[in-house]
């Protein structure tokens, strides 16, 4: 259980946040200058708050009230920052004990070693220094650093910011596997809705310094309202949990299938049979009365509307439910007013397969399952 | 030198990284030598350190130590007068040294101390050998202070330039000044060489990755 209920301002920055959670990962998501980062920071230790509290696993680390302040050093939380901060001076294997070192668990027989470093794909460069790493490596031999130090929760700032797209494809799976296996709760700040979508349970959005949102990444990712187009939320879209069904090697198509019926993507590298989730945006949902059968587009699927955004501004999300499986589409105001949409009409959602952003493809949702079996109870 | 290396880390580490009331005072004494004619600073040396003098009376009550007139004032005048080289080489890479690498390590479980020894002493070694090469041949050079400190005396206080000086003095003392000329050079030589050895096996990996 994750307890944080902060306040501190900097200049004419003021950051009010208060947050309860059990969310195994737990995405920190804000645009730059939302607060995240400071955020984090007070809640590794690094910075204080000027009042409010901090509480991990039933253990306080920060209270004001009662001045309570644990040191960064005595909290045992991993941190991996953007930018790697691996000590130049030491080499990976050096590196990567550290924080081990410091909490007495170094294990002579090298197996714990052994573990991370296959986990991360890094068990070639231990001799290595880190001025010979490539960036995605010293990020996954940062990441390891942290996870030796057998800390009680991962705190992860925007660890793929600073690395292109080939890199950020090339960590994601670690941070998969990270989740689904190392058992330790991890709370990752990102920008990106992409890697949000993909990786988290739970989210907390914040926007200048105060909260909008928290709850199941699933529950949030479906609101119209928490990521405008105004505010650069190109990437907003539903999160939608599919089985890959089977390959068609004639076509390079991926079969899939979700509560809202069948999709055809282009080929995905997951084999048959696996459980995968991917965000759908939504300025790739188009939006008809009719049923479409003339169209290029392959997934198109019967709906209702559910709920309308704000009308205001040039666009508007939309949101369909699909036979239980939920879209959100983004539709000119427009289109909304010509087409005479209301809420209860049935409609058609239609995706265009090419648009797809693999990189949002995920694995592991068991849990979002859970989170969505409790949210439908509500 | 070695003993003064402690005392120049310490004030150096202080200049680099607190603020606090009388900070340019403390920056301003420690770097007088620097600027200061050295025979004026061998003589508030020997008004403050001889046997009558505050600070002298104070170490020789407290553990017998005396300094005018022994080879331990000569040592004494040679460090204040290196002191601010040192700790001004010492401070400047103390300053480069990334502090964020310092509070990841804080993360990691090191409290400040252990931050201090396994990070940041590790990063600034190649400044420290730098500083203690410089404080090392401005001792070695020391002449104006050690002389109205403690005088040339042979055998006890004289230093190679004082003897030289000396030799020069004397006729027919060529030859010995020349000898000692000779003992320098090898000495200087061999610090360097040996700054350079030392400097790149600290530095190896903190250079390359600058």
């Amino acid at each position: 259980m994750i307890e944080v209920a902060v306040a501190q301002s900097l200049g004419a920055f003021a950051l009010d946040v208060d947050f309860k959670t059990d969310g195994r990962f737990v995405a920190l998501f804000g645009h730059s200058g939302s607060g995240k980062t400071t955020l984090i920071n007070l809640i590794a230790g690094l910075t204080r708050p000027a009042r409010g509290r901090i509480v991990i696993d039933g253990e306080t680390l920060v209270d004001t009230a009662r001045g309570i302040f644990v040191p960064a050093c005595k909290r045992r939380l991993g941190m991996v920052f953007q930018e790697g901060r691996l000590f130049p001076h030491l080499s990976v294997k050096q590196n990567l004990l550290y924080g081990a070192w410091f909490a007495g668990t170094v294990d002579k027989s090298g197996a714990e070693l052994a573990r991370v470093a296959e986990l991360l794909g890094i068990d070639h460069l231990l001799k290595r220094y880190p001025n010979r790493l490539s960036g995605g490596e010293k990020q996954r031999v940062a990441i390891g650093r942290a996870l030796l130090a057998s800390p009680k929760l991962l705190l992860m700032d925007e660890p793929l910011a600073s690395l292109d797209d080939a890199r950020k494809l090339e960590i994601m799976p670690y941070l998969e596997r990270l989740r689904d296996e190392a058992g330790i709760p991890i709370i990752y700040v990102s920008h990106s809705v992409g890697e949000v979508a993909r990786l988290s349970d739970t989210l907390v959005v914040l926007s200048a310094g105060k909260m909008r949102a928290c709850g199941p990444t699933l529950d949030l990712m479906r609101r119209v309202d928490l990521f405008p187009a105004a505010e650069g939320g190109d990437d907003a879209g539903a999160v939608i949990l599919a089985r890959v069904e089977k390959h068609d090697p004639d076509y390079d198509l991926t079969t899939l299938v979700s509560r809202a019926g069948e999709w055809r993507m282009p080929r995905l590298d997951v084999a048959e049979g696996k459980d995968v989730r991917m965000q759908i945006k939504a300025r790739d949902v188009m939006i008809s009365r009719e049923k479409p059968d003339n169209m290029s587009a392959l997934n198109v699927f019967r709906g209702v509307v559910e709920e309308i955004g704000a009308l205001d501004g040039a666009s508007v999300e939309l949101r369909v439910d699909c036979k239980g499986e939920t879209l959100i589409a983004r539709l000119t105001r427009f289109s909304v007013e010509r087409l005479q949409l209301a809420v209860g009409e049935p409609v058609f959602a239609i995706v265009k397969s090419v648009s797809f952003d693999r990189r949002t493809l995920g694995s592991g949702w068991q849990d979002l399952r859970a989170s969505d079996a409790s949210a439908g109870a509500e | 030198m070695v003993a003064s290396l402690p005392f120049g880390l310490a004030i150096a580490w202080v200049l680099a990284r607190r603020e606090f009331w009388g900070k340019s005072l403390v920056n301003g004494i420690v770097h007088l030598p620097l600027v200061l004619p050295p025979v004026v600073t061998g003589y508030l040396l020997l008004i403050s350190f001889g046997r009558k003098g505050p600070a002298g009376q104070f170490f020789e009550q407290c553990c017998g130590l005396v300094f005018s007139f022994r080879w331990t004032g000569a040592a004494l005048a040679c460090a204040v007068m290196g002191f601010p080289l040192m700790v001004r080489a010492i401070r400047l890479s103390l300053e480069s040294v990334d502090r964020r690498l310092e509070d990841a390590a804080g993360t990691l479980g090191a409290s400040p101390p252990w931050v201090f020894l396994t990070v940041t002493l590790p990063l600034i070694a190649s400044g420290v050998i730098a500083g203690m090469i410089l404080c090392f041949a401005r001792a070695m050079g020391e002449f104006g202070a050690t002389i109205t400190f403690v005088s040339n005396i042979p055998g006890e206080t004289q230093t190679l330039p004082s003897a030289i000086y000396t030799f020069t003095q004397v006729p027919g003392g060529d030859e010995g000044a020349l000898r000692l000329t000779l003992v320098s050079l090898v000495i200087s030589m061999a610090a360097l060489i040996a700054s350079e050895w030392l400097a790149r096996r600290a530095g190896g990996a903190g250079s390359i990755a600058s």
